[in-house]
């Protein structure tokens, strides 16, 4: 069993009350799973490729079964080369495919930045919207159990200063659902940012195929004091948090982004407009990522709703240590959320 | 090769050429404010491949693309006018004379990073494997590009899942200034890709029959299904590296290897072959280059008069849909 099962399956069930009551509840993985096999089913134009796609575990199960289902040439392993796979992805797009790239680390993207930055979001304005590139890469992050440094990073904040790429990031079984299908759907290329420790979370999810556009957010708790903005994984310590604080009569509103790229402003207007109080928290390094960027956007269209000063709860700017006690040390949770909110409230 | 089949290799290796002599003349003039890199002296490999490829059979060209892109059978007049960075030109003006593309010849695009089509191009001829729509894709580079980590990762790839992809590699004996012998430990470029298992040639490569004869083969070892193939073809990069200079002598490179590729000249030497076996005269080749010159004064004039782009435009296609 892969590590990271290992402390997955340590981590307690958390529900997260989503946008749909099916009545059918489902967890993020096999949410993933689902949505990935209709889309297959859907549609000729979609593949999957990856190191290791096919393999008994089938990345942490979400692409189990479906080659021996849809065949060796839309499910396949590929050679250890994520440069050249992205380029392979993006070729294949613009011949009128739809694949789905799949890092099994988020760390292996950064290894394929030259033709994901430089070529496949690129292409469509170096040649005026005459070869689109509808290209979407999964990328999977954890944290914990000693992964280190080059096993654990969510570095979605670099890329958000990629021209013409988008950037999904599910923290919901019925939006790692909705948001697959919508980035499949989308013409351009998309990053679709998954967290392992967000893999066992349920929630409903109806059955049909659904699509969820990116740019919009949602608001997963209603609050009047203090708006939290959180992405990926830490919408659950957001969530956690807002419980703890509303132990101390502070009313916290959670606003969960879903995409990072487009962001949804408006969203997060509004709620400041109720609130005046703003902690965002992100799963990167704290410095020019998610949260820097949220926090730039206030300040520019939303300083005179502003009645404390913006807290940033992120990882610090610190290569991920592997000893448990510097990890701790290392990751924020809920109670970082909810020491920072109160430090911030008495500014 | 009928005399037909030898006067249309002859006339559009002329009408790079000239295209490319134009292009150098003007540039004095600033008006095509985009950096070029020319291809005088290489004419015969584009011609001698792009004449075994079919309209909709893909390409993947390099920043150094104009002869491929004319080979191909590319728009001249919306190529210069993209090098005047206008509006009308085959990017909009958004790519300049490094990124052309003309899909309605298959061209889907060039890129300047040096191995940057080499992935892309293998992901085509991915895509045509698994449609099964037939086509065969010809990826071009130079011999810097095979220093890149993409040249290796594709063609192992390409290799594993016999893709219908055609590799070209324009070895011109320079990356910018650096010389293939100072990079590489070994000469034979072609033996690189042979070791992944993929049938591999050194040829001339200003010898635009033997390039047409290479491909041919090639393209219908591709289009049967039996996997890449790779054509290392020689050559000489007349000019500099990037705009118009004449490096030769000053502490580039040698007056003697220069003047002894430029005896070779692909186009001198295929015209005197084509008179010595009566497929060409004075008067027609004449006749061609007057054609020649008249499509070009046209596609000037199409370029400069052509408005450029407004400023309203400059986030459009930043996403597609």
């Amino acid at each position: 069993m892969p590590w990271t099962t290992v402390q997955v399956e340590k981590l307690g069930e958390f529900f997260i009350r989503g946008n749909s009551d099916s009545g059918r509840i489902l967890s993020y993985k096999d949410a993933l799973h689902e949505a990935t096999d209709q889309a297959l089913a859907r549609d000729p134009r979609v593949f999957l490729l990856g190191e290791g796609i096919d393999d008994p575990a089938g990345v942490f199960g979400t692409t189990k079964g479906l080659q021996e289902k849809y065949g060796k040439d839309r499910v396949f392993d590929t050679p250890i080369c994520e440069n050249s796979l992205t380029g392979f992805a993006a070729g294949a797009a613009m011949a009128g495919l739809r694949p789905i790239l799949i890092h099994s680390r988020m760390d292996f993207l950064i290894l394929s930045l030259d033709q994901l930055a430089n070529h496949a979001c690129k292409w469509n304005y170096m040649f005026a919207g005459k070869v689109p590139i509808p290209l979407v890469i999964r990328t999977v992050s954890a944290r914990g159990w000693g992964s280190g440094a080059q096993h654990s990073q969510c570095v979605q904040g670099m890329l958000m200063s990629v021209p013409g790429l988008k950037i999904a990031a599910p923290a919901t079984p019925y939006d790692a659902k909705g948001l697959l299908i919508g980035s499949i759907m989308d013409d351009n290329p998309v990053l679709f940012v998954e967290h392992r420790w967000l893999y066992k979370t349920t929630g409903d999810v109806p059955e049909p195929l659904y699509s969820i556009p990116l740019g919009k957010g949602a608001i997963r708790r209603p609050g009047t004091d203090l708006t939290i903005v959180a992405v990926s994984y830490m919408v659950v310590e957001a969530m956690k948090a807002a419980e703890k604080l509303a132990a101390q009569n502070i009313s916290a509103e959670v606003v969960d982004l879903r995409s990072i790229k487009p962001i949804d402003e408006a969203i997060i207007l509004g709620s400041l407009a109720k609130t005046g109080a703003l902690l965002v928290t992100d799963t990167g390094n704290i410095t020019g990522g998610v949260a820097s960027e949220v926090a730039a956007m206030v300040s520019e269209k939303g300083f005179s709703l502003l009645k404390h000063p913006i807290a940033r709860v992120c990882c610090p700017d610190c290569p991920t240590p592997a000893s448990d006690i510097l990890e701790k040390a290392y990751y924020p949770d809920s109670d970082t959320i909810c020491a920072r909110a109160l430090e911030m409230l008495k500014q | 090769m009928d005399h037909q089949s030898l006067l249309e290799c002859y006339k559009t290796m002329l009408k790079i050429r000239m295209v490319e002599q134009r292009i150098a003349e003007e540039y004095k003039y600033d008006e095509m404010k985009t950096p070029i890199h020319l291809s005088i002296g290489q004419e015969a490999i584009a011609v001698g491949v792009c004449r075994n490829l079919k309209p909709d059979d893909y390409l993947f060209v390099t920043h150094r693309s104009h002869a491929q892109y004319l080979a191909k059978g590319g728009d001249l007049n919306k190529m210069i006018a993209e090098l005047y960075l206008r509006k009308t030109g085959c990017s909009s003006g958004r790519g300049g004379s490094m990124h052309l593309i003309d899909t309605t010849v298959g061209m889907m695009g060039s890129s300047a990073i040096v191995g940057g089509d080499i992935p892309l191009g293998t992901g085509a001829a991915l895509a045509s494997k698994l449609k099964g729509d037939g086509r065969v894709t010809a990826v071009f580079f130079g011999d810097g590009a095979v220093d890149e980590g993409t040249f290796h990762e594709s063609l192992n790839f390409a290799a594993l899942k016999k893709l219908p992809v055609l590799y070209i590699c324009e070895n011109n004996y320079y990356a910018i200034n650096s010389t293939v012998f100072q990079r590489h430990a070994r000469e034979d470029i072609f033996r690189w890709a042979e070791s992944y298992g993929i049938p591999s040639f050194q040829i001339d490569g200003n010898d635009v029959l033997k390039v047409s004869e290479a491909a041919e083969k090639a393209v219908e070892r591709c289009r049967r299904g039996e996997g890449p193939v790779f054509l290392e073809c020689l050559t000489y990069r007349w000019k500099g590296h990037i705009g118009t200079v004449d490096d030769v002598g000053n502490g580039y490179r040698p007056k003697e290897e220069y003047d002894y590729w430029l005896s070779k000249c692909p186009i001198h030497w295929f015209g005197e072959y084509l008179r010595s076996i009566g497929v060409l005269t004075d008067e027609l080749d004449q006749g061609i280059r007057d054609e020649i010159a008249k499509q070009i004064e046209e596609a000037f004039a199409f370029a400069k008069n052509s408005p450029k782009p407004s400023p309203e435009e400059l986030m459009d296609h930043v996403y597609a849909g």
